[in-house]
């Protein structure tokens, strides 16, 4: 069975109108006389039609949303066979038979060939009276969302009944959203009118908008054709439409740089969320790990098994692959720690190379396990989507929850330094080492817990990276030489440096993108950051003090 | 540069040299002999697969070479010479282009198929000369050359060492292959050069010339060796081998440490970049993936496994590792990627010196691990701690 798509949305679209709207279910008096009207409606003339359309409308009846707009997209039918009246649910023509609808109490009832279907016809006049009466009934509508939608459809073919609706709805509107499309609607209309005084009013509406539609439509205003003619004769309107894009330009190109600002700053969140675990290994304990990046992968996978193991609970999945990760990310850290690194300590060439070799062998083990292609992770639904604010800011719900996930990593491991016996033996031991082993610290076991903590924000790293790149052998691969330049950028061992530098990379990223395209602006960070680090070799917080002339 | 002693009494010290060069008299003997004169029936048959892949060695093995110049000798790991060596082979690759003429697909007369497959009206710039391989020779050293002369010169100036050098070497190889990966580059985008026809006239797909070119690649590797092996035997590789020891002291004795490591940096880059300009014309084909950091690194692992600071320790380690890699991967594919890790692991922790420290007497030539003693360099002051804060 094939409904078209279009009916099948108008068709939800009512019924979700009606399920928010009704506001009484009538009665059984109700029904009848509404069944009564609707059966005159069969042999009626126009004239009678409208009389019975606005009778219909006046009921209040729950179901004359949905007839009136079966009637103004002919699909209100009669069947031949017992003179009843019926709504069709498609009126494609490659079907056989229709589906038919019950008018009064909207439940299905079976199908019937299309020869024994005759259609209650519709004039123009009727149809306008109907237009109105169907917008008077969803601006009415207690949801704005159902009004914002009205409104929408209504614009989309304005005349002058719909208009004077509008403007009766415009006073007294009390969500600005709706209110801000009637206006844009009604001055947008308003542009084709020939009154030049309410044009100029329409305009100094329009200024105040941020659309693109608004802005072009003005813009062709101003219009030349090849001969010399404006597309705009009035020079007076011309000089206000003229000024109205000038303000709307300005007002996008201020939205646009906070959208590239809130794009860099969750490109940004990404390197530092991938370069706060190399902030503590490399950083705090010196140790060169290039099998960093195959931590995140290790937690990336996390997530993936997560979901494999239980499928139907994908934000459940996702929220326990968080901790998961980072005891896997971080186990791995510490046998790491334990079986090579601690060999290779003060030698931080072989050390590169030792983890290097670790990160080719988790790569092909996770090729092994789990195939050397790309794994697909789902995004819970919440993740999805976007946040609109204003007519021209789009804010995508990943990116910005992408941001909050690092600042609250990051705040974390804030906290675990700073306020906890865990924190103050990594700070002790990366102080002096030889002191802190004095006053009985196991310098041993901070050694492998710190290098533990980075790996499993590696691991959480992962996690995230899951949620919005390939999950697949090659992930960490690709983003290893990114999180040493956030961190080396940064200043080796300064956290603080790390979250600037992320974020001011992933701004500058972002803000070169749109010229340069996206990978000669990859290439220019990176080159940037090179001379960069030839002019000030110790990152933007450089280390003071004894701990900087220790290397 | 002044060398301390005359080449010849040198190599008679160098046991280890004599054995590589006679090595590869032997295989530039033999090669052509059992290629060219045995006939293909013969189990004595070298076949062209065979050739290709020596010869393919013999190149990496003056990659490892120039690797070991510099690691080995002057203490500067560099994660970027896949760089050096690909730029060298992507100027041969141009050579090799214009060579093509108009037997490509396109049949274009001046412009290569890509060029033509873009809608390019023309050659760009730097695409001029390299018809002429006099013009192309010297580009193939000049190009790696070049770069490594800039980078250099900003890295060591602003004494750049260690790990960062390290890393900034890789992120600049990374860079370049991003750079080459794009089409509007000119450089035949992830495509690269390919379909070669013919070098200096002679038919590449001959079984003569790639001969040749293995003759060619033994007789550079040489060449190669023998200046590597004077460079380190001069006073000058004296005092990069102080250099590598303690840097500071050597600046403080009123050397500029900065020179010296630019120079064996550019010889070394051009070594690799020569390397690369024979590779080429061998596999027969040159893209960007050739810039790949883990191919820079592979070349490290190859010194490692080999000995690094022993030169020719460097040569061997390139052909074994690289033997292992074609058995590897054409009989145990899964494999290779875990004896790969195992031996970067393995020869980090067990053979710090190598293969090259298992071979009694040699155990003088090889440096140790750098300065230690130190203690552990763990950095100091977390970003968090809220004493010793400048600001």
């Amino acid at each position: 069975m094939r409904l078209g798509v279009r009916q099948c949305a108008a068709g939800a679209l009512l019924v979700a109108a009606l399920v928010l709207y009704s506001p009484t279910l009538g009665a059984q008096g109700d029904n009848d006389s509404f069944s009564t009207a609707l059966s005159a409606l069969r042999d009626a003339s126009f004239l009678d039609k409208e009389a019975i359309v606005g009778r219909l409308a006046e009921s209040g009846h729950p179901s004359t949303r949905a007839v009136l707009s079966a009637l103004v997209e002919d699909r209100l039918y009669v069947r031949t066979a017992d003179s009843q009246v019926f709504i069709v649910k498609s009126t494609d023509e490659a079907l056989a038979a229709w589906e038919l609808v019950d008018p009064v109490s909207l439940s299905d009832r079976g199908s019937a060939p299309r020869d024994e279907l005759t259609k209650i016809g519709t004039n123009n006049r009727l149809r306008r009276l109907l237009k109105t009466t169907l917008a008077r009934f969803e601006l009415a509508s207690p949801d704005p969302s159902v009004r914002l939608a009205a409104v929408r459809e209504v614009l989309r073919s304005l005349d002058d009944a719909t208009v004077a609706v509008l403007r009766e709805r415009v006073g007294t509107e009390p969500d600005s959203r709706v209110k801000d499309e009637i206006e844009t609607g009604l001055g947008l209309a308003a542009l084709d009118g020939s009154d030049s005084a309410a044009r100029l009013a329409a305009i100094a509406v329009l200024a105040r908008r941020t659309r693109l539609e608004v802005r072009n439509r003005l813009a062709a205003m101003l219009e030349r054709s090849a001969d010399g003619v404006y597309a705009e004769s009035d020079p007076q309107i011309r000089a206000a439409a003229a000024a109205a894009v000038r303000s709307i330009d300005r007002r996008r190109t201020v939205y646009s740089a906070l959208e590239v600002v809130f794009f860099g700053l969750s490109v940004g969140s990404v390197l530092v969320l991938v370069g706060t675990g190399l902030a503590i290994t490399f950083g705090v304990m010196g140790v060169i790990n290039m099998a960093h990046g195959e931590l995140m992968m290790l937690g990336a996978y996390t997530v993936y098994v997560a979901q494999t193991l239980m499928p139907g609970h994908i934000a459940l999945s996702v929220f326990l692959a968080i901790p998961a990760a980072f005891l896997v990310a971080g186990t791995a850290g510490v046998i790491l720690e334990r079986s090579v690194i601690r060999f290779l300590y003060g030698r931080p060439l072989e050390t590169l190379l030792a983890t290097f070799g670790v990160s080719l062998i988790l790569q092909q083990t996770v090729r092994s396990v789990f195939s050397a292609n790309n794994r697909s992770v789902e995004t819970p639904s919440w993740m999805s989507g976007t946040l609109q604010l204003g007519d021209a800011l789009s804010i995508t719900l990943n990116r910005f929850y992408i941001i909050l996930f690092t600042l609250i990593v990051f705040a974390i491991l804030l906290v675990i330094l700073k306020r906890t016996r865990l924190g103050l033996d990594i700070r002790a031991v990366a102080q002096n080492r030889g002191m802190a082993q004095a006053m009985g610290v196991r310098t041993e076991r901070v050694d492998a817990l710190t290098f533990g903590l980075g790996s499993g924000i590696a691991g959480l790293a992962g996690v995230a990276l899951s949620q919005f790149t390939n999950v697949g052998p090659n992930l960490g691969q690709s983003y290893i030489i990114d999180s040493f330049m956030v961190v080396v950028f940064g200043g080796v061992g300064s956290l603080w440096g790390t979250l600037v530098g992320g974020l001011s990379m992933g701004v500058v990223n972002q803000i070169l993108e749109p010229y340069v395209g996206a990978v000669l602006a990859k290439i220019s960070v990176l080159v940037a950051l090179i001379v960069f680090i030839q002019r000030w070799p110790r990152g933007l917080f450089p280390q003071t003090g004894r701990a900087a002339e220790s290397h | 540069m002044p060398f301390g002693r005359p080449l010849l009494p040198a190599m008679r010290q160098d046991r280890g040299g004599a054995v590589l060069l006679a090595g590869l008299v032997a295989l530039s003997v033999l090669v052509p002999l059992l290629n060219l004169a045995v006939p293909p029936g013969s189990p004595w048959h070298l076949s062209t697969y065979w050739l290709t892949l020596l010869g393919k060695y013999l190149c990496f093995g003056m990659l490892a070479l120039a690797l070991d110049l510099i690691w080995g000798y002057a203490g500067i790991l560099s994660l970027g010479h896949a760089a050096f060596f690909s730029l060298g082979g992507y100027a041969m690759g141009m050579y090799l282009m214009r060579q093509i003429g108009t037997r490509g697909v396109y049949g274009d007369p001046v412009l290569p198929d890509f060029m033509v497959f873009l809608n390019w009206h023309s050659l760009p710039w730097f695409w001029t000369g390299f018809n002429h391989f006099w013009f192309a020779l010297p580009m193939m050293a000049l190009a790696p050359g070049g770069l490594a002369f800039v980078f250099g010169w900003f890295a060591f100036r602003s004494r750049v060492t260690g790990v960062y050098l390290s890393i900034i070497t890789q992120a600049l190889s990374y860079a370049l292959m991003l750079a080459f990966f794009r089409n509007d580059m000119g450089f035949g985008g992830n495509n690269g050069f390919t379909d070669f026809k013919d070098i200096l006239g002679w038919d590449l797909h001959a079984d003569r010339t790639r001969v040749a070119l293995f003759v060619v690649t033994a007789v550079a590797l040489a060449v190669s060796y023998l200046v590597c092996r004077a460079v380190v035997d001069s006073r000058a590789g004296r005092v990069l081998r102080a250099i590598r020891d303690a840097e500071s002291r050597v600046r403080f004795l009123g050397y500029r440490v900065e020179s010296y490591k630019l120079w064996v940096f550019v010889g070394s880059s051009v070594i690799a970049g020569l390397a690369g300009a024979l590779y080429v014309p061998q596999v027969g084909i040159i893209n960007p993936s050739e810039f790949a950091p883990i191919n820079s690194i592979e070349a490290v692992i190859w010194v490692a496994v080999g000995g690094r600071g022993t030169l020719i320790g460097a040569v061997a380690g390139a052909v074994l590792v690289n033997y292992a890699k074609t058995y590897f991967t054409g009989a145990l594919p899964e494999v290779w990627l875990y004896a790969l890790g195992a031996l970067f692991i393995g020869v980090t922790l067990f053979l710090p010196r190598g293969f090259m420290g298992l071979v009694p007497g040699t155990a003088r030539l090889i440096p140790a691990d750098g300065p230690r003693g130190a203690g552990r360099p763990i950095r100091s002051e977390l970003g968090v701690s809220a004493e010793g804060k400048a600001k």
